[in-house]
């Protein structure tokens, strides 16, 4: 099949079909959406690497991100400043883990991270509040979103240090199955 | 002596859990007791320090705390939780240094726990690629959190580490590999990096070692081109993939759920694409292209052939008469030479009877197995065990669809998480209400009574139908081939149709009256029901085409009673499509007209996926039915499912919503799919078998028509081989023993059998093992929470000792003087 692109080398492509879920196709297509959010930011020649992010607040307005309420918890966790500007590494690594050929393990470590609102490797009761809060717009009482939080870390904390660590969410995540066809985006 | 003692201590502990206060009670003095020894301990080393301590009194002693404390715990889990000790915030510095570089407390920290993490895993894929470990090789008390992460990794354990990873990527097949650094969770930039070390290396030995044999290089480079090649054929099939957007555009304002059984329709299209393929390469093609010397009634095309499928399609390739039971040139290429045509007879003659045996068989086969293959996988990875606990947080964690993109949806979607929330509390809250023996009473009543409706009305149905195709065929037999006697032939697929289109609405009436304890039971219930009144309705139909006309032929005055069934599956599906559509036009139109003007419902009415799916499975059984008696059949289905897609997709757009509770989409799938292979594939195998296998083919048209029964052509062929070339003796040996006889099939299905059972035990199996290591791992962290209150206990005691030491000493001093 002949090459006919002349974005990235071929040895770029290769490596990047071997690393994410993505034949090449799929991978030239994500890169025309990636420069389609900022064109003139984005070079059409990526063989030299240029060092360029598309910032957050373009990343953001993505129809497959515009209404999601974690979607600047995603473009942190995914983004190499942390701070939710993507590089296209950052942009395919994304949308790579979040296609549905991404192994549950790989979606609970993300989905794990995403959901760390503190970036302290556990998810603790005020990281809880704040997903319940994106989750039901803030519309759910004090109470009852304290309850909620105390009850969550009762059945999932299994080591009894009264927040969640990765493994008591990969262990939640097992009893889940839907858990792989949620966490998933199509683009 | 008194080792013994304490051990009958704590087997007494184990047997008396009414004891359990008075041991409780004496773990203060415990701790008392054994803090003297804690004089001058380190900071790091307290752990240590404590297991040391004492003599094996002691020890003994601590054990026997440790498991009342557990059992104790385990039982008042309830009430533990107020008083939680490693909530506490005033650790010591000491106890937060130690606390923080736990191995279980730096997963998940940087790249160095990662990699760490995954150079043991390679290493264990490799070992295990070397010899299978069993169970017994995983200590008792190992915990996962140990044997897989490290602690913090300086530089220079990191730069290790990743060697080591390295070296095991190496290893790994190249598919392995791929899989592997696909998993990792890392940057692209290090993916990359370790790819290009892991590739590098591997293509550097191979090229630098000489004693290669040409033999393994030819292989190695197979084997490349090999993986190439496939990879090409993948992204071609990727590429192929129809309805991309569309399907975004379901999911996007549907969720899920919705989406499910648009990509069920996908199956089910790929599946009759293949058999219509199969089919129109081996047996329409070659009999198409040589038309048999019938000399057929010039039979006018009609409009109402589409309706029926007969008249002029009668004589078709669509149906099994049209087929010859000899074999037919293929066609040959005029500009070979005369030397070729001598041998024409001998190389390119078509067996069309054996073409066809076998062209059914093999496609059954493999549908059979990529069926069997796809409701494994779908099994595998919506096996869920079973614990009732784990709502809540399986609710706030795994219910949002990432997938929904409208804004509406998005709404829709936060309002549903929200009751659901506020539903689960108030159930966790109240707790089981305890129902009165009446109510109960009451409950079990509505349920009988609406399984006894449902159930009368499913026999009802079926005998309905048994009566009119008794009456159709039997009383009144179809003599001419007038207007109206075509009409007739349309009145009991019409009547078929309209019953699986109205009675499972009458199911949801009845089922609104009962109540359920959850609404997967109520989805459930639903579906059995459906599939119930689908099962006896085909199996009644199928006993009327396959006993009474292929067994009553000649007293019916059919010439073909193969195509005559042919026909009528061809109108059964017709007609379902039909009402489908009409179902979907304006059955759904007007009720959201109803619901909104009527009812006064504010939101639009919910699209119901397991009915829908349920028709489209009916749908595909009637084509795997079909299949035998109507080579073209698939190409039917495939033009419905089609314009299926773009039906369903519009009137849902237009007049539904997305559901309300959360759709187990995997779950669903999977059950889906099980359904697709075991009433429905099976069925139609069975009947396709039974075919084969004992009815008579007619002896005026179709591929079998000297023959006794279908299979026999096969061995036919065989024999005639055997003619031919007296080495094939072993075929026909062959065929005889294995396929002929009954026993084998028996054995082969006995020994199936016994591999099902032995492996749902294996499951079984397994399902203890979880739930014990589920118990080990809630008495780890038992133990964690422990040590840690007593490390903590003991460094305050340590504290507030030395400074009394300090003051008695002082008034000793001052007491002497």
């Amino acid at each position: 099949m002949g090459n006919k692109q002349t974005i990235f080398t071929t040895q770029q492509l290769d490596a990047y079909q071997d690393c994410t879920f993505f034949t090449r196709k799929e991978i030239i297509r994500l890169f025309h959406r990636y420069r389609d959010l900022a064109p003139q930011l984005i070079p059409l020649d990526y063989t030299n690497k240029p060092d360029v992010k598309v910032p957050y607040e373009l990343i953001g307005s993505m129809p497959e991100l515009k209404e999601n309420p974690f979607r600047q918890r995603i473009a942190e966790v995914f983004s190499e400043d942390g701070e939710g500007n993507m590089t296209l590494d950052d942009f395919l690594d994304m949308f790579s883990v979040l296609s549905e050929m991404a192994p549950r393990d790989l979606k609970a470590y993300y989905a794990f991270k995403i959901y760390d609102f503190n970036n302290d490797d556990y998810i603790c009761v005020s990281d809880l509040e704040k997903t319940l809060n994106k989750l039901t717009r803030n519309e759910l009482s004090e109470d009852e979103s304290r309850l909620v939080c105390e009850k969550v870390i009762d059945e999932a904390d299994l080591d009894n240090d009264g927040r969640l660590s990765l493994e008591d969410f990969q262990h939640m995540i097992i009893r889940a199955p839907d858990f792989l066809s949620t966490f998933h985006i199509r683009i | 002596m008194d080792r013994d003692r304490s051990l009958h201590h704590i087997e007494a502990a184990l047997e008396s859990p009414a004891e359990e206060h008075v041991h409780h009670s004496s773990f203060s003095p415990l701790m008392e007791e054994s803090s003297p020894g804690l004089e001058e301990p380190h900071d790091a080393v307290e752990m240590e320090v404590l297991a040391e301590e004492g003599g094996g009194d002691e020890q003994t002693e601590v054990l026997s705390a440790l498991v009342d404390r557990r059992r104790g715990s385990v039982q008042g889990h309830e009430g533990s939780r107020q008083g939680n000790p490693l909530a506490r915030e005033r650790w010591s510095s000491a106890t937060q240094r130690v606390l923080c570089s736990m191995p279980s407390r730096t997963i998940g920290r940087g790249q160095g726990a990662v990699i760490s993490q995954y150079s043991d895993r390679t290493t264990q894929l490799r070992r295990r690629r070397l010899s299978q470990p069993s169970i017994r090789d995983y200590s008792r008390s190992a915990r996962p959190s140990i044997r897989g992460y490290r602690m913090e990794v300086d530089p220079e354990e990191e730069a290790k580490e990743r060697e080591k990873l390295v070296n095991n990527l190496q290893s790994l097949p190249a598919g392995e590999r791929m899989r592997m650094l696909r998993a990792m969770p890392l940057r692209m930039a290090e993916k990359s990096e370790l790819r290009k070390l892991a590739c590098s290396s591997k293509v550097r030995r191979s090229l630098s070692s000489t004693e290669i044999s040409c033999c393994s290089r030819l292989k190695f480079y197979t084997i490349i081109s090999l993986q190439q090649g496939w990879g090409i054929v993948v992204s071609f099939l990727q590429s192929l993939q129809p309805w991309q957007v569309a399907l975004k555009t379901v999911s996007g304002r549907f969720g899920t759920g919705v989406l499910s059984y648009f990509l069920f329709l996908k199956t089910l299209l790929f599946f009759n694409v293949f058999l219509f393929c199969v089919n129109g390469f081996f047996l329409v093609i070659p009999q198409a292209a040589n038309p048999p010397p019938y000399d057929y009634a010039n039979v006018s095309f009609s409009g109402l052939e589409l309706l029926t499928g007969g008249g002029y399609f009668t004589d078709t390739v669509m149906f099994y008469g049209y087929y010859t039971n000899d074999s037919c040139q293929l066609p040959e290429n005029s500009t070979n030479g005369t030397a070729n045509q001598s041998n024409c007879t001998q190389h390119t003659s078509y067996n069309i009877p054996v073409a066809y045996f076998f062209t059914i068989g093999v496609a059954f086969f493999v549908t059979c197995v990529i069926l069997v293959y796809s409701m494994s996988k779908s099994f595998a990875q919506s096996f869920r065990i079973e614990k009732s606990r784990g709502n809540l947080t399986v609710k706030v964690f795994c219910s949002w669809d990432f997938s929904v993109l409208k804004k509406s949806s998005v709404k829709l979607q936060t309002e549903n998480i929200r009751t659901q929330l506020k539903e689960l509390l108030s159930e966790v809250n109240c707790g089981k209400v305890e129902k009165s023996l009446l109510r109960r009473l009451e409950r079990m009543a509505v349920h009988v009574l609406a399984w006894a409706m449902c159930l009368a009305s499913t026999v009802g149905c079926a005998l309905a139908v048994f009566h009119l195709s008794k009456h159709l065929f039997e009383d009144h037999p179809p003599v001419s081939m007038s207007l109206k006697d075509e009409a007739r032939l349309l009145a009991l697929p019409v009547v078929v149709s309209s019953i699986n289109l109205l009675l499972p609405g009458f199911f949801n009436t009845v089922a609104w009256m009962e109540e359920y304890d959850s609404p997967s039971v109520r989805t459930y219930v639903a579906i059995f029901r459906n599939l119930l009144l689908k099962v006896s309705v085909l199996g009644m139909l199928c006993y009327h085409w396959l006993v009474k006309i292929a067994g009553d032929s000649e007293k019916l005055k059919l010439k073909c009673w193969e195509s005559f069934v042919g026909q009528e599956l061809y109108r059964f599906l017709l007609m379902d499509f039909i009402f489908t559509m009409l179902d979907t036009l304006f059955g759904e139109f007007l009720w959201k007209l109803f619901s909104q003007r009527v009812l006064r419902r504010k939101r639009k009415p919910v699209f119901d996926i397991a009915r829908n799916v349920l028709d489209l499975i009916y749908g595909q059984t009637l084509t795997w039915l079909g299949v035998l008696f109507t080579p073209l059949l698939p190409a039917v289905q495939i033009i419905k499912l089609l314009l299926l897609f773009y039906v369903k997709k519009a009137s849902l757009m237009m007049n539904c919503q997305a559901p309300r509770r959360l759709w187990r989409a995997r779950q669903m799938s999977t059950l889906f799919i099980t359904l697709l292979c075991f009433p429905s594939f099976l069925g139609a195998a069975v009947s396709v078998t039974y075919t084969m296998w004992t009815i008579e083919p007619s002896k005026t048209c179709g591929p079998f028509r000297d023959l006794p029964k279908m299979f026999q052509s096969g061995k036919r062929w065989v024999e005639e081989l055997e003619a031919a070339n007296s080495r094939l003796t072993w075929l026909s040996w062959v065929y005889t023993y294995l396929l002929e006889n009954p026993i084998f099939l028996f054995i082969a299905a006995g020994v199936f059998l016994i591999i099902t059972y032995f492996h749902t035990q294996v499951v079984d199996g397994q399902r203890k093992i979880i739930a014990l290591l589920q118990e080990q791992i809630e008495n780890e962290g038992q133990d964690k929470k422990f040590l840690i209150t007593k490390l903590q206990a003991a460094h305050e005691r340590k504290q507030s000792f030395s400074p009394r030491r300090l003051e008695s000493r002082d008034s000793e001093v001052s007491g002497m003087d």
